[in-house]
């Protein structure tokens, strides 16, 4: 099943965007009423809720002990995953993940991997035989578009909020999960020549092509990923990354609150 | 506000025993052991003796001869297929469109994406749902947009004696037609179009304000700058 | 189950987690509280909780699952990931499974599935925190979600565990008396005519302690359903303010 969008209300939205309005009267570069909730799940070694408008994401922290990767001996294991459960769209089916699930998955995952936020040596317990292993498992409730956004604020949230269950393993204290960098992905959508960052589900549908850009606390660039059949010229990832460092700024700087 | 009226009204939920001496089961309700029960969650009316359950939420229940507005999802060479919103996709026949469609020339009059505003012509006893298009002022649209709300909000936006849809329409010269499925056609200059669903969201999320056709009209005409005196008893 | 070791209830009755024998942790309920689903609710009940999603009457997929003479509801009860201490692997278990088969089952008893032939009424629940009572909390959630979407139906469901720990008898036990305690028995129930929709029971009761068990259970469900009403009365009341702003539903325009 599919979403559905008339071609005259396709038309009319071309029409608002070419005049760089949107349905909801944001700016291009503006996104949705941003809501982190974290903490609230008290199973969880972290956990964070996201509104973003009304998509509405869930992501919690598990963490347990393992066997480290032969060529990271000393270093933690991060494995995420992401779930588009029926519940968030009349489009969702039940059943393994899809693409779209894999994508956003591994684009989350990108993001923190490559961005270094978790200090990986400090989630080592014996050299070789023994690491903490963090899940980090992503929950969509309610889809109204950019998943990649609400899911990469909310992972990231739900590091912050997490401990490592040191006591419970028997390893000693709890200490707080070691964070080195905070990285926030921003997902700008082309449609007809125009970019605008954070578009709800009528504007994702109609986009021509996508652009995740994860920024860290310096303005580095830490992943992207560009998504859909449309495409961007240079400049335009231009655009995108130095819009993506202000905005992720002030993301970042709602986080700290 | 008349504080009376209001007093009466009651809501009900699933289960919830109807009162009322003399009356009939009405739509929303069903009769157990000679008593009258509330099927749906909604308010209670009673009118001309049947009592019914006006739902404040659920989706768009097909009824023979209520105008629609349906999206165009599959064509063959015979029929279109329509989504209404309802539980099930409508069937539109070529014998029930204004022109004499040839064999596998469907595609050229209406095709996948076009939105259409439809009468239901029949509902059978397993919902299937037939429309037709051969009526005046029913047809393909052309312009504008469609937006959608819950089907139970409809008639907020109509307006007692359609005093809102008026209201609408005046502030911001735009044709608007509003489908009993939900969907709402707006056609019109584009800041017009904009200004009414900006207004039709307004009354979608502040539906419970007392006073809310009031409250649309000072939105629009700070956004239209137009002074309209609407005669709200007589439109 | 039973566990001699560890002490569920202190001499003057007092429960581990400060209750009495017959009382429910707290409980509270809000209706509506998604965008896309057609009614559903969110639910916290002691550290349990559970968000429940309805979508439909929609057409069934797959075709042939249809039913040509009534609707099928169909329950899906899932825990997330994060929901228990030990992570739980994504997707279905034979648990879980066997929860929504109870579940649809239950529903489908006060849905009234004959207007709409062919459909489908899907009914999402997903645990988010897990804390022992959870295909209760489901249950009590899934039904507010169904009255939320406007389904019609013949009542509500309410749905409360009442078991034995130490001994005795308690209301709604918690994860460690789940856990140590000798008998939990979930029960769903429609307040209203006492029709029992749901009921399992697992460890050991004399016939005796069953009819406390239920005793407590059935009381406890109606306090339940009143929390029920009261969460889709909140959301709904509202609507009764502007009414006679509204179009009559007769008016054509």
């Amino acid at each position: 099943m599919k979403e559905l969008i008339s071609s005259i209300t396709k038309d009319y939205l071309y029409r608002l965007i070419k005049d760089g309005k949107r349905l909801d009267g944001r700016g291009l570069l503006e996104h949705r009423k941003l809501d982190i909730e974290t903490g609230w799940i008290g199973t969880a070694e972290g956990s964070a809720r996201v509104h973003l408008g009304d998509t509405d994401v869930i992501v919690g922290v598990k963490m347990s002990t393992g066997e480290p990767f032969p060529d990271t001996p000393d270093r933690g294991v991060m494995i995420t995953s992401a779930e588009l459960i029926p519940m968030a769209s009349p489009t969702y089916e039940a059943g393994p993940p899809r693409e779209d699930a894999t994508e956003l998955a591994r684009v989350v995952d990108r993001g923190i991997r490559e961005g270094k936020v978790i200090d990986m040596t400090k989630l080592c317990i014996k050299e070789g035989e023994e690491v903490w292993l963090a899940f980090l498992d992503m929950h969509i409730l309610d889809f109204d578009g950019n998943l990649f956004d609400a899911c990469g604020i909310a992972a990231m949230a739900a590091l912050l909020d997490s401990t490592v269950p040191a006591e419970t393993f028997g390893f000693g204290e709890d200490y707080p999960l070691p964070i080195d960098h905070v990285v926030i992905p921003t997902t700008f959508y082309k449609i007809k020549e125009q970019i605008m960052l954070d578009a709800r589900l009528e504007e994702e549908m109609i986009s021509d092509a996508r652009l995740t850009v994860g920024t860290n606390e310096k303005g580095e660039i830490v992943s992207m990923q560009k998504g859909l059949s449309g495409v961007f010229d240079y400049q335009d990832t231009l655009f995108c990354i130095e819009k993506s460092k202000e905005i992720g700024d002030s993301i970042r700087a709602l986080m700290k609150k | 506000m008349n504080d009376k009226k209001e007093l009466k009204r009651e809501l009900l939920l699933p289960g919830d025993l109807i009162e009322d001496e003399g009356v009939k089961p009405g739509r929303g309700t069903f009769k157990r052991d000679g008593k009258i029960y509330a099927a749906t969650l909604g308010i209670k009316t009673v009118r001309s003796g049947y009592v019914n359950i006006a739902a404040q939420s659920g989706r768009y229940d097909p009824k023979k001869g209520d105008r629609v507005i349906g999206t165009v999802t599959d064509v063959n060479s015979s029929i279109w297929m329509v989504d209404l919103n309802a539980p099930f996709p409508a069937v539109l026949h070529v014998n029930d469109v204004p022109w004499r469609v040839e064999f596998g020339d469907t595609k050229r009059y209406i095709d996948v994406g076009d939105a259409i505003l439809v009468k239901i012509s029949n509902v059978d006893e397993l919902k299937k749902i037939q429309i037709s298009m051969d009526e005046e002022g029913l047809r393909k649209l052309n312009n504008g947009q469609v937006i959608e709300i819950a089907p139970s909000q409809v008639p907020r936006v109509i307006g007692r004696k359609g005093s809102m849809i008026s209201m609408l329409k005046n502030y911001t010269d735009c044709r608007i037609y509003v489908g009993q499925n939900g969907r709402i056609w707006i056609d019109g200059p584009l800041e017009g179009q904009y200004v009414a669903v900006k207004a039709i969201q307004m009354i979608e999320e502040k539906a419970q304000v007392i006073g809310l056709t009031d409250a649309v009209e000072e939105y629009l005409k700070a956004e239209t700058g137009k002074v309209l005196e609407v005669d709200k008893e007589n439109v | 189950m039973a566990d001699e070791d560890v002490k569920l209830i202190d001499e003057k009755g007092i429960r581990l987690d400060g209750r009495r024998f017959d009382e429910l942790r707290p409980i509270s309920i809000e209706a509506g509280v998604l965008k896309r689903a057609d009614g559903s609710a969110y639910l916290e009940w002691g550290e349990n909780k559970v968000l429940a999603a309805v979508y439909g009457p929609r057409e069934m997929h797959p075709r042939h699952a249809q039913n040509p003479s009534r609707a099928v509801v169909q329950a899906r009860y899932n825990m997330a990931a994060f929901s228990v201490p030990d992570r739980k692997r994504p997707g279905p278990d034979r648990r879980s499974v066997e929860i929504s088969k109870i579940m649809s089952e239950a529903l489908e008893e006060i849905v009234f599935v004959e207007q709409f032939p062919r459909a489908s009424i899907d009914v999402f629940v997903e645990v988010l925190e897990a804390s022992a009572g959870t295909r209760c909390a489901a249950l009590t959630a899934a039904s507010v979600a169904l009255a939320d979407a406007g389904i019609p139906m013949s009542d509500i469901i309410s749905s409360c565990a009442a078991g034995k720990i130490d001994g005795q008898i308690v209301l709604d036990l918690g994860k460690k008396e789940d856990n140590y305690g000798e008998a939990d028995v979930p029960l769903g129930m429609v307040p209203s005519s006492g029709k029992i929709t749901l009921l399992q029971m697992d460890g050991n009761l004399t016939l005796e302690e069953y009819k406390q068990v239920m005793e407590l259970a059935m009381g406890a469900c109606k306090k339940i359903y009143q929390l029920q009403r009261d969460a889709l009365k909140r959301r709904y009341s509202t609507s009764l303010k502007n009414f006679e702003e509204m179009a009559d539903d007769t008016e054509e325009v």
